[in-house]
């Protein structure tokens, strides 16, 4: 009776609900946008209207000027991934949504640290600076600021080595992601 | 020709035969060109009242509606009607001015960030940045507003921009390219569907107002008649199936029927169409429908799963999906003797609790017999709106509909004030039906100077005011949550409602004895023009049965 692929269904025990699952990892998800006004805070609302927590935003153009890309992680523990992809694609200026497999994602974030060197301490912090292939790019007679690409995880690990340095300061861009591979993002 | 000119023609284009507004500042180029575009406009008294005219207009003919309002405050003042439009999936355009471009961000003269501050509560918005862009973003705010699962479309113009000179070409295609609602429901879930049902022994169909909007009235009583299925729908779906029938368990949720609730309790599948699963239905949602899996259908997907994980998650629209599960299901000849335990379930629940209420010995009038006085003076005929309280959940339990389109309410934002200019909107809507608004004494202050828009346009709606000299709802709680300690709930007997519908050009009558009702308010019906019936009725009833918020089916009282 059934066409190929359909089950046949006997009894409704063998039913099992989709959706509203929580994956407890990381996700990324590269949304592509109309780059409109206003389109950014569309985005930004609707987390904060349905209490769904961004991690990291990152935005910028791509390689159609019509089109923007932003790209924001977010905790698979506390959200159900399902909902909030389907939130977005309610969004009428959201072109795209994928959320990006880990396995076959590269995700890198640019991060600039003070830090706060003083006399024996600077040798030991440009050790650490060439192992994680970070660069200078200021000094001064008690600082440094050093340049420093990678996954989030190599980013964490870096602080956590400088940290008794002594850390004046940090910023950090988010992530952003391409699809490994031929195939688009 | 000018941009507020060519608005007009896009107007007409998309056949709009009536427009609800108030001029200002902002929009004053706009109404210059309504004074000879040929477009009917209606000049309602508060902004708010226009917005859900707009509303009532759009849920009784199932047309987009329309209202216009000023910058600033007029902007402001719709805001309450697009929140009601988004929660109940009304179409309808706002169309608002805003303060000339150099003045945008200087906090000029009535300036008021409207686009921002609806954005949580619009199904999409626009900013015009350029003349040349009013006709192409009208079409598309119709083309979202009444496409998919239907919502209000705000588009905010620029006084400048308005009154620019711009060369108009008709319009007839829309470019939304991330706009591409799914309608057309997955045949393979759809057959899953329909062998489900067909095991089912304990099935419930749940329809909400989805099915009312998707115009599938008919093919959901296809389904539900293609076998012995129970059916109940949601506030917002009333109507949907005519009432009353044998297979028609009534409303469900917080204030529906005990017969209807306990069988989504015990039911081993439930078929959602058009709901939501809100929490006025689940009450405590860990204890929703145990033993149940559930089918859903839902014209948008993000509504699938969002409170109740779904088993067979169908997005399409109703109307679609329902015509294709009736065949599917036809094709299974299930056994109709299958659920003839559910059904003696079923008997055993509704003998036992009826909707019922203690009737008075002498003249007094009980608000239940109100509405069914209602009802009888109507025939079932009329269409009904209603505000917010506890008229609006009598009117749900003691009014039966025959027809979708016959029952319009402000569901799920719960607006007070909605149900007069909503009538306003279906009447003009629908002249040739009769609209009441049965409205509560505390709501209907909240809109009444619509009732000079009625007069002024000779709007023949008739509000009965089920006058109870209460916030009835909120004291209800207080009665039953909060130790009677009545907390600014009583109205007292004002406004007189007979002299207020008077000073507005209207007629009003009080009535007060049970004995006459119905024939009083068949003459009150019967009047010319717009009537106000102040039906003065039992002070402190309640109404019942009722699930406490957060609380399961099994705890019903009452």
């Amino acid at each position: 009776m059934g066409e190929p692929g359909t089950k046949e269904l006997i009894s409704l025990d063998e039913l099992e609900a989709a959706g509203n699952l929580r994956t407890g990892r990381k996700h990324i998800l590269s949304i592509l946008v109309e780059n409109k006004p206003g389109v950014l805070t569309r985005v930004a609302g609707l987390f904060a209207r349905r209490a769904f927590n961004i991690d990291t935003l990152a935005v910028g153009p791509t390689d159609d000027e019509t089109i923007s890309r932003i790209t924001l992680t977010l905790d698979g523990a506390v959200h159900p991934i399902d909902q909030v992809t389907k939130q977005l694609h309610k969004l009428v200026n959201v072109l795209k949504i994928r959320d990006l497999e880990p396995e076959e994602t590269l995700a890198r974030e640019l991060a600039l640290f003070k830090l706060a060197v003083d006399g024996p301490q600077r040798a030991e912090v440009l050790q650490l600076c060439e192992i994680f292939g970070g660069r200078v790019v200021d000094v001064s007679k008690r600082s440094l600021v050093v340049e420093l690409t990678g996954s989030d995880d190599k980013i964490e690990a870096f602080e956590s080595l400088v940290r008794p340095f002594g850390l004046i300061e940090m910023t950090r861009t988010g992530e952003i992601a391409i699809a490994r591979g031929r195939g688009e993002t | 020709m000018r941009a507020v000119d060519a608005l007009m023609e896009c107007l007409k284009a998309e056949g709009v035969e009536v427009v609800f507004g108030l001029p200002g500042g902002a929009n004053l180029p706009t109404y210059d060109a309504f004074y000879d575009a040929g477009i009917r406009h209606i000049l309602v008294r508060h902004e708010a009242g226009g917005g859900h005219a707009a509303e009532g207009y759009a849920k009784a003919t199932g047309k987009v509606g329309v209202a216009f309002g000023t910058s600033g405050p007029g902007a402001t003042n719709l805001i309450t009607a697009i929140c009601d439009a988004m929660m109940d999936s009304v179409p309808v355009v706002f169309i608002t001015g805003q303060v000339r471009t150099e003045l945008i961000g200087t906090d000029g003269f009535q300036e008021a960030d409207i686009l921002g501050m609806t954005l949580p509560a619009v199904k999409h918005s626009f900013m015009i940045q350029h003349p040349l862009e009013i006709p192409r973003t009208i079409h598309e705010a119709f083309h979202i507003a009444r496409t998919g699962r239907p919502g209000p479309v705000l588009v905010d113009i620029p006084q400048d921009l308005s009154r620019a000179d711009i060369p108009y070409e008709p319009v007839n295609d829309v470019h939304l390219p991330g706009y591409q609602p799914t309608t057309e429901g997955n045949q393979k879930q759809i057959r899953l569907a329909a062998k489900a049902l067909a095991n089912a022994r304990r099935p419930v169909i749940y329809a909400g107002g989805g099915v009312v909007n998707a115009n599938a009235a008919s093919e959901l009583r296809e389904l539900v008649l293609s076998d012995r299925f129970p059916i109940t729908c949601t506030l917002m779906g009333l109507g949907a199936f005519p009432a009353p029938h044998e297979q028609w368990l009534g409303m469900l949720g917080m204030h529906g029927t005990r017969a209807a609730n306990y069988a989504m309790d015990e039911a081993d599948l439930i078929c959602a169409i058009g709901a939501r699963f809100d929490d006025r239905i689940t009450g405590k949602l860990s204890e929703f429908a145990p033993r149940a899996k559930f089918i859903h259908i839902d014209v948008d997907p993000a509504e699938i799963s969002k409170n109740v994980p779904a088993h067979i998650p169908i997005v399409g629209d109703a109307k679609n999906v329902l015509a294709r599960l009736v065949t599917e299901y036809r094709a299974l000849s299930a056994d109709r003797a299958r659920l003839e335990d559910w059904w003696q379930r079923i008997a055993g629940w509704r003998a036992q609790y009826p909707l019922r209420y203690e009737d008075t010995t002498d003249t007094e009038i009980r608000p239940q017999r109100a509405i069914q006085a209602v009802f009888e003076a109507t025939g079932g005929e009329a269409i009904v709106t209603s505000d917010v309280g506890q008229h609006q959940m009598w009117t749900a339990q003691y009014y039966d509909f025959p027809e979708p389109r016959r029952w319009i309410n402000s569901g799920g934002l719960g607006t007070m004030g909605f149900g007069l200019p909503a009538a306003m909107g279906a009447a003009v809507g629908c002249p040739d039906r009769t609209v009441v608004c049965i409205a509560g004494d505390g709501s209907v202050q909240m809109n009444a100077q619509e009732l000079a828009t009625c007069a002024q346009n000779a709007i023949p709606v008739k509000v009965v005011i089920i006058n109870n000299g209460y916030l009835g709802m909120v004291r209800q709680w207080q009665e039953l949550f909060w130790d009677k300690r009545y907390s600014h709930v009583d109205m007292g007997s004002y406004p007189d409602f007979v002299k207020l519908a008077e000073a507005y050009g209207a007629t009003g009558v009080r009535l007060t004895d049970k004995t006459t009702l119905v024939d009083d308010l068949k003459a009150a019906l019967a009047t010319e023009g717009p009537v106000v019936v102040d039906v003065r009725v039992t002070a402190e009833e309640n109404v019942y049965p009722m699930i406490p918020a957060g609380q399961a089916a099994r705890d019903m009282v009452g």
